[in-house]
Formats: structure tokens, sequence, C-alpha cells
């Protein structure tokens, strides 16, 4: 089916998805208040809310399997990697529902708004996803964040989740106020919005170059907060900690993947002649997180605090992508993302476990002879902690190595032996976990360890991902074509000269 | 009159910026983060003139992204003034800065 933007309804088709889990966000909202007044615990609202996902992916499968959009130019893209970042976002909403259903149950927090906010952030990194348009691009973005504003302080009688939410809101607020402003000053150098128009003048020479320099500015530094790159990561350690354990599982894993997607595109297809203006300064942003995230991963005593900085690191990993800016290194980034995903919330989903749905054992020493203990969670935090590391035979291997080929394949060679070396650190604190897990004597009586009890959805979720990330380990083959028929097509890229970003 | 409209704008945004970053209360940084929203309408507003009328309806969404952030923002900070006592954010030190 092709779509005619002539007729509106052809719009509601383009949209469907993020139609759909709109309005059932605002269905689990108001489900939350009714049932309020009954007296449940509001499970049922998560129940409901999956349920919206798994219609909004069925939309999705239906513009994936067979609807073509007319040229490449339009606001609404129905393209590919629109579609292939829409699963990665139903895949780490619906992952994070579940850990998140018996966390909000037991601390008693409010389930219908909790769950309907999960909801409207992801339609928002769906709009981003979906968007070629800077301004509707931003609309998105806000809608996304503003709801996770809300989620990171959504525990009223936690101190530290108002802090986080307070941190999370005041510095997310001032970077979205730069990403306009390179917007405005985008729109004025270029004179639109829509990212094909951009790149057309861009080619043309028809750009202004006075509002060009800094607007390019403005917006490279807006999205490096979004997505918590060196040295616009001070929030992170900070609200990824603080924030109930569910909420930092969703942010790390969804909320990132969304804001790659949107530099990806951004910076691929509407600037993506000007890749060697913006590539320089990306070297050394990449470069600076990937050595700094990991290195300060390595001295945290908070195993909570520890997989914040590991997202840091992985945010360096990602951004290897963008600036080789190839269509390797692009269905690489794709692929990563699906698996950083999985692996990012099956981390935290252990962590809420261990934590026994609550904050209180996220130290290392929380962990000590949980292999004994509880030898089935222990091994699929190992699986899960390998996979972080980039492990061979699982898929973080497989994701790491694809960003590796396109790395080289752009000869960015200095970036590439970073990623391999910083790759290298984080064994030790990733394995570090690990080794408290099972080479450590399990503690004196009445330690958390005892009591430790893994719900059924989160034993579910755990082993469906441990499932994916050794299959897709083995066998990445569909995954992959998956991602790079995604990126095929999409790319505006002046052909990059070899090594001329960085030294 | 672009150039003129567009120094303003940034001065603007600078000062909300320098605000940002050298005020301690919360409520003040949030008025900070507001202007800078302004600062970028006026750019908006100013560049439509040479570009087109979408500008001055990009005005619109900011407008209303504003004050949707404002009704999250101020309930966080309610929300933590509750632990408090202060909007001073030197004072909110449990998490390390």
């Amino acid at each position: 089916m092709l779509l005619d933007y002539s007729s509106s309804l052809h719009y509601l088709l383009a949209l469907l998805p993020e139609a759909v889990l709109a309005a059932f966000a605002m269905w689990v909202l108001l489900a939350g208040v009714s049932r309020r007044r009954s007296g449940g615990l509001g499970k049922e609202t998560g129940w409901l809310a999956l349920a919206g996902l798994l219609v909004a992916g069925v939309a999705n499968g239906w513009l994936y399997s067979g609807v073509a959009e007319g040229g490449t130019a339009a606001m609404i893209a129905v393209d590919r990697l629109r579609l292939f970042a829409n699963w990665v976002f139903i895949l780490g909403a619906g992952f994070a529902i579940v850990v998140a259903l018996p966390y909000v149950a037991r601390q008693k927090l409010q389930a219908g708004e909790y769950y309907s906010l999960v909801l409207f952030a992801t339609v928002g990194m769906m709009v981003m996803a979906a968007s070629r348009d800077l301004m509707l691009i931003f609309l998105g973005l806000e809608l996304m964040s503003i709801a996770v504003y809300a989620l990171a302080g959504y525990n009223r009688r936690d101190r530290r989740s108002a802090e986080a939410g307070l941190k999370y809101f005041l510095l997310g607020a001032f970077a979205s106020a730069f990403l306009l402003f390179g917007i405005a000053l985008l729109y004025g150098a270029a004179g639109s919005t829509n990212l094909h128009a951009i790149s057309e003048a861009l080619s043309a020479g028809a750009a202004v170059e006075s509002l060009l320099g800094p607007g390019l500015a403005l917006l490279t530094i807006g999205l490096a907060f979004k997505v918590s790159a060196v040295p616009f990561h001070m929030w992170t350690p900070d609200v990824y900690e603080g924030a109930p354990t569910p909420a930092t599982a969703f942010m790390a894993a969804a909320v990132k993947a969304g804001a790659f997607v949107v530099l990806l595109r951004i910076f691929a297809t509407g600037l993506g002649t000007l890749h060697a203006e913006w590539s320089g300064i990306l070297w050394w942003v990449s470069a600076l997180t990937m050595v700094f995230g990991n290195l300060v991963a390595l001295v945290q005593s908070s195993v909570k605090r520890m997989l914040a900085y590991s997202s840091i690191a992985h945010g360096g990993y990602l951004l290897v992508a963008i600036v080789a800016a190839n269509e390797t290194a692009a269905a690489g980034l794709l692929f990563y993302l699906l698996v950083y995903t999985v692996m990012t919330i099956a981390a935290f989903a252990v962590v809420v476990t261990v934590a026994n749905q609550g904050e209180g054992g996220n130290r290392m020493e929380d962990y000590q002879g949980l292999g004994t203990r509880r030898p089935v969670l222990s091994i699929c935090m190992t699986v899960v902690l390998l996979a972080l590391a980039g492990f061979p035979g699982t898929a973080g291997f497989i994701a790491k190595y694809h960003l590796l080929l396109g790395a080289a394949e752009a000869s960015l060679w200095t970036l590439a032996v970073i990623l391999a070396l910083t790759t290298v650190v984080s064994y030790w604190y990733y394995l570090r976990v690990a080794w408290y897990m099972w080479m450590r004597d399990p503690p004196a009586e009445g330690r958390p360890t005892d009591y430790v009890i893994t719900p059924f959805g989160t034993r579910v979720a755990l082993v469906v991902s441990v499932a994916l990330l050794v299959l897709a380990g083995i066998f990445p083959g569909a995954a992959l074509e998956m991602a790079e028929n995604s990126i095929r097509g999409i790319m505006y890229l002046a052909a990059p000269q070899a090594g001329a970003a960085g030294p | 009159m672009l150039a003129p409209a567009i120094y303003l704008s940034a001065a603007l945004f600078a000062i909300g910026t320098l605000g940002v970053i050298v005020r301690r209360n919360a409520i003040i940084i949030f008025l900070c983060i507001e202007l800078q929203l302004n600062a970028v309408n006026l750019a908006f507003v100013a560049l439509s003139r040479h570009v087109g009328i979408e500008g001055q309806i990009y005005v619109f969404f900011v407008m209303t992204v504003a004050a949707a952030e404002a009704a999250v923002g101020l309930a966080i900070i309610i929300s933590i003034f509750r632990h408090y006592e202060t909007v001073n954010v030197d004072k909110f030190n449990v998490l390390k800065w």
C-alpha cells in the first residue's frame, strides 16, 4: 500500500503505532484513577499497558510489512529505520513494565500514572524516530523527556528520587533550550527545518554560513546532553542512582536508544554533507566518553551506579558509529541498540530483584555468595554482564564487532583502538560483580541475599533476555540483516574522506 | 533588521545560560531556562520574516512545550521542597552532584 498524503486519513495510518499507543496511554491513566477508588494494587493497569504495546507492535508490523511512502522528504518518515527503532522502543518499554510490576506494587507507587508515563515516553521516542523535521523531533523529544522527568522523581516518599527528578529536570530542560536554539539557527541558515530540505540547501551551498556554525554547535551540545556524552554527562550517575530502579532501566535503555536514533537521523541524513565539520568534535566526545565512562565505573561500590557509568561508556561506543557515518557502522549501531536495550534492562532487573523491589541492597557486598543461594538468577546475571562486556558468544560481542568494522571502514583507527582497549578495561568492573556472586562466601545469617525472591514476571523477562542475548550471539544473521535493510538508502552522505576525522 | 534581532536573542540566551550556571535557587534556575526558551522564540519570529511563516507557528509549539515543562518542573520542585524545606540546589546532596 502506498501512502498518499493528500488524504488526511493516510497521515493517521503513517502514525498508526504512535496513535494507538497514545490512546492506550490515556486509557491506562483513566483505568489507574478508577482502580485506585476500588483499592487495587494496580497490576491490571500494567497488563493493560503491555497490551497497548502489543497492539502498537502489531500496527508497527503492518507498516513494516508492506506500506510504502512516496519520496523521502515527507515530515513523517515511513522507513525501515523508524520501524526498526520502534521495535527496540516497544521491546524496551515492555521489559521495563514487566520489571516494574512487582516494584510498583511493593513500593505502593501510583500504578496507573506510572505505566501511563512509560507509554507516553515511548510515544515520544517513536515520534522522534519517525520525524524528518527538526521541530517535530523537538516535540517528540520533549514528550519523552517530560514523561521521564516525572518517572525519575516518581517515588515522592524517597528523597533521593525527588533529588534525581529535580536534577534531571533542570539539566534536561537546559539541554532542550540549547537544542531548540540550535534548531532555530539552522532554520534561519537553511531556510527550513525539514532534514531533506536542509540537506539540499547545504549541498547547493545556499546556507547562511554565519548562522550554520553556531546552530550546528548548539544542536550538538543539546543532543550530547541527551545521550549523556562526556563532558555533558554530569547528571547521569546521580539521576540513574536516585530514580526508582525500573525507571532507571527504562531511562538507560529505551531513552538512550531514542536519542541515538535521532542523532543518527539528524547527522547522517540532514547534516551528512557537513560530515567534515562535525565529525572532528564528535571524535573527541566519543573518545572522552569511552575513556571516562569506563575508568570511573572501575571505582564504583554500588552496582546501580556502576551500571550508570557503564551506560555512559556504551554511549561512547555508539558515538563511534555516528562519527564513522557509513552504512556498516549505522547498521551496527541499530543492532547494538537492540542488544543494548535487552542487556541493560536485564541487568537492572537483577538489581531490582537483589534489592528486593526496593533501593536498599545495591552495594557490591549485597551480591556476595548469590551464586550458591540463587544459582539461576546468578547465571542470568553473569551472562548479561558478559554480554555488556562484549564477551565472544554473546550478542554484545557481535554488536561491538560491527561497530569496529564500521570504524575500520572509515579508517578511524585510533577510535577503534580506544574502543577495544576500553572494552578490555570494562571486563574488570563487570566481572567484579560476577566474582562477588560466585567466589565469595555467602554472608552470615540474616543478610539480604537469603531473602531474594524473583517474581514470576521478572523470571520470564530474564530468561527471555538471556536466550535472546545468547541466540543473537551465535546466530546474529536475521537481526543483523534487518538492521542492514533498515539503513539502506537513508544516508545522504558526501563520501567522507579517509582519516579526515580527528588526529 | 535581522542581525540586531538575532544579536538580542543571542544575548538573552547567554544571560539565561549564565543564570543557570551561577544561580543556586531552583526556581530562579528554572526562570533562566524559560528566558532561554523565550530567546529562541524571538529568534524564530525574527527569522520568519526572511524565511517563511513556519517560524511564527513554531513559537506556539515552543510556548506549549514550555508550559508543559513548567507544570512538571514546578511539581518536582514542590516534591523536593517537602523533603528539604529549601530550594537551594547546593543543599540537595544525598546523591553526589
